[in-house]
């Protein structure tokens, strides 16, 4: 069948086995040459694609136990983020880390060693993963941790599948009092002081900048600028007090074709992104919004993705340290604001430290871009790449479709010695992604 | 199917044979949805154990659900009687033993709905799956007698002509995507048809008029056909 990551492109004409249990999964390690893990196909691109043996995981999907005093849930890899979050957050828990979206698994969080608007305060997915059981080309298990089989998880974690099939993880839940998170927005005029807010919030525990990739001059890096610490039982009105878990059912809409692509010209862009920033102006201050809507604005809108239009689209996302962020990001924006290119989403992070063998976020701010695949945006790409290198970034595969070996090489100093360790352990030609392929991983 | 009846809080009841390898399953739906479980030995083909199954169980259900059968290999068991009588009593003599059972404790009390899991394989006899589809057409006529005497006694009825599902039975086989539901949508429609009592669902429409054009085929013709 035909299958492509959440940008829809590029489509690749691959074989998808779905095993129902660990013995079926077994005998497709056995049988087939290669293979690559997919959860729910959130990544972007080509990460979770084998043409020939892709593994549907999202049947593996058993929550096996739960520990009520550590908030330590033990499951199967293919047990998706707003099942665990339907389940435990009534009981008080929700997910330490969690991506803008509740639609991935629990392997493909490992697998991309996912990052929320925490980082800066609790760093990846990886600071919550107990331990992964990893299954290899020979059908056997190993438990890993941070203590035990050290070398398969550090890789694992942020491996995008390239090291073995997550079977099962302990990960442990953050308590929470209520649903519900108290917002601040403060909207920031241009890059320097949505940068300064975000320094400035180092005690929020999640923190966000949206910006107005359309703004240029004085106006460039145009913002809005979201903190959130989770709400208090206290922090509630007396009539949500009594089911803090509880929010207001959402309906919800969708996006049933394929919109055309003039839809997305710069100027309704235009209008949609200057309507957005005086709603925020209007809502500066506090708020308390319900989970749902806080982390996962998107999953509102079903399938969203399609209003980019048949050919798909391409999510930009690159990591800069912090002492050449400012430099970077603006010279990004720019050249961004001179295509007239803005997306619907530009997302700024700032990420804490961390320390890992291949996964994405480093000390300093993420950029995240969205663009429809247009013969225009694609000459765009090589000079982000160019400006994103030359300031020491480097880029999230779990939202690459399009890079080239040799860029990925040029950005990260690690890939050598993953891709070294892929040889000696025996995963490269075991485990084996279209994106794999064409990084020469 | 359990987890849409546990998500609506119902407490649940898994049955199946070797029912030890369900500790998974029983713990998962504990987990999420926070309802008690609880796992029981039973084989449709052990009749004479029935009764003694239902007398084991913690609570008489509000709903059973029946989706034992087996499809097993037409080729084998048009040469193998004993693997074509095996067929024929896991499909309809099995299942239609203990909704009989069930019915008598239904309609005592007053209430409770029985869902069966037939086959629009059962609305015609083809060459390729004759064995199967004749024990589901009688699976099919005693579900819908149970129904038409239970229906004044407080006591419903649902008769389930799913086509194709993508699960165990039909792996390997080369189902068309179009006419082909997940187990999903079959447990969602089934719930669905609980609430709203309907009394014969397929779980994609296209099947009923597909169903509706094989039934009206002359015979004579019919026979000829290779399906
Ligand atoms: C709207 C949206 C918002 C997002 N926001 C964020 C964000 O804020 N932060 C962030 O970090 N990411 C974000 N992402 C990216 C997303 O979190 C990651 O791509 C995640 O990996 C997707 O999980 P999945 O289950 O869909 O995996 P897939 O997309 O199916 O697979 C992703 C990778 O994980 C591997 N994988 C999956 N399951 C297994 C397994 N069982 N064993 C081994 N490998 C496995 C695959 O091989 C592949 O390399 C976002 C994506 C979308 C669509
Ligand atoms: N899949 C389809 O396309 C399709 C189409 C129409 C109708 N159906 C019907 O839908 C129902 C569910 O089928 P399925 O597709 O889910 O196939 P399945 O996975 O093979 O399920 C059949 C179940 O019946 C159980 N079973 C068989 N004989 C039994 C016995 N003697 N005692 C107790 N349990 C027994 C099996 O248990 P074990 O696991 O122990 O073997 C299995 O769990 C069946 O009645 C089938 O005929 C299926």
């Amino acid at each position: 069948m035909k299958l492509s990551g959440w940008g829809r492109s590029p489509l690749v004409d691959a074989q998808v086995s779905v095993p129902r249990d660990l013995e079926a999964l077994q005998k497709l390690l056995a049988s087939k040459p290669s293979v690559i893990a997919r959860g729910c196909g959130r990544a972007y691109g080509d990460s979770a694609i084998n043409s020939s043996a892709t593994i549907d995981m999202r049947r593996l999907n058993r929550m096996l136990a739960f520990d009520p005093k550590t908030g330590q849930l033990i499951a199967e890899a293919g047990v998706v983020l707003c099942d665990i979050i339907a389940a435990f957050l009534p009981r008080g828990w929700f997910p330490m880390v969690t991506p803008g979206t509740k639609f991935v698994t629990l392997g493909g969080m490992i697998a991309a060693d996912v990052h929320g608007k925490n980082h800066r305060k609790h760093g990846s997915f990886r600071g919550c993963v107990d331990w992964i059981d990893v299954i290899g080309a020979d059908g056997s298990i190993q438990r890993c941790s941070s203590k035990s089989h050290v070398e398969l998880f550090e890789h694992t974690l942020g491996g995008m599948g390239l090291t073995g099939i997550i079977l099962r993880a302990a990960v442990r839940l953050r308590a929470v009092e209520t649903g519900w998170i108290r917002q601040t927005t403060i909207p920031a005029p241009n890059l320097k002081s949505a940068m300064t807010a975000l320094e400035r919030a180092q005690d929020s525990t999640y923190s966000v900048a949206w910006i107005d990739c359309l703004g240029t001059g004085g106006n460039l890096g145009r913002s809005l600028v979201f903190l959130g610490d989770h709400a208090n039982a206290s922090d509630l009105p007396t009539y949500r007090s009594l089911h803090p878990f509880a929010t207001p059912a959402k309906r919800k809409l969708s996006v049933p074709f394929n919109f055309p692509c003039f839809a997305l010209n710069r100027f309704s862009l235009r209008a949609f992104n200057s309507l957005y920033y005086r709603v925020g102006v209007w809502n500066r201050g506090q708020q308390l919004v319900d989970w749902d809507s806080y982390f996962y604005p998107l999953d509102a809108v079903a399938d969203w993705h399609r209003i980019y239009g048949r050919k798909g689209f391409a999510q930009f996302q690159c990591a800069i340290p912090l002492n050449r962020s400012e430099e970077g990001l603006s010279a990004l924006l720019q050249t961004v604001a001179k295509a007239g290119a803005g997306s619907f989403l530009a997302v700024l992070k700032r990420f804490g430290p961390q320390e890992s063998r291949f996964s994405f976020p480093m000390e300093g701010y993420s950029l995240a871009l969205d663009f429809p695949i247009t013969t225009k945006n694609s000459h765009l790409w090589p000079n982000l790449d160019r400006i994103t290198i030359e300031h020491g970034g480097r880029f999230y595969l779990a939202k690459d479709s399009r890079m080239s070996a040799e860029t990925l090489r040029a950005s990260d100093d690690r890939v050598g010695s993953f891709v070294q360790m892929r040889a000696e352990s025996g995963w490269k030609s075991s485990f084996q992604s279209a994106q794999a392929e064409r990084l020469v991983l | 199917m359990a987890h849409k009846f546990a998500a609506l809080g119902h407490p649940i009841q898994l049955a199946a044979r070797q029912s030890e390898t369900l500790d998974a399953e029983k713990t998962d739906l504990q987990l999420r949805y926070g309802v008690p479980v609880t796992l029981h030995e039973f084989d449709a083909l052990l009749m004479e154990t029935h009764a003694q199954f239902l007398a084991m169980l913690p609570e008489l259900p509000e709903v059973a659900v029946s989706v034992v059968g087996l499809m097993g290999s037409q080729e084998r068991s048009e040469r193998d009687h004993l693997l074509a009588s095996c067929i024929m009593r896991s499909n309809y003599e099995g299942p239609a033993n203990i909704l009989a059972l069930l019915a008598n404790r239904f309609e005592e009390r007053g209430s409770g709905t029985l869902v069966g899991l037939s086959s629009v394989a059962g609305e015609r006899g083809r060459a390729t799956n004759y064995v199967y589809g004749s024990a589901k057409a009688g699976f099919t006529a005693f579900l819908s007698g149970l129904r038409n005497r239970l229906a004044k006694r407080g006591v419903h009825v649902v008769t389930v002509l799913p086509g194709y599902v993508a699960t165990k039975m039909t792996e390997g086989m080369n189902l068309p995507a179009r006419l082909t539901a997940q187990p999903s949508d079959v447990a969602e429609r089934i719930v669905v048809a609980v609430k709203r009592k309907n009394d014969v669902i397929y779980v994609r429409p296209v099947w009923r008029m597909t169903m509706l054009i094989i039934r009206l085929i002359p015979e004579g013709f019919f026979k000829r056909l290779r399906l």
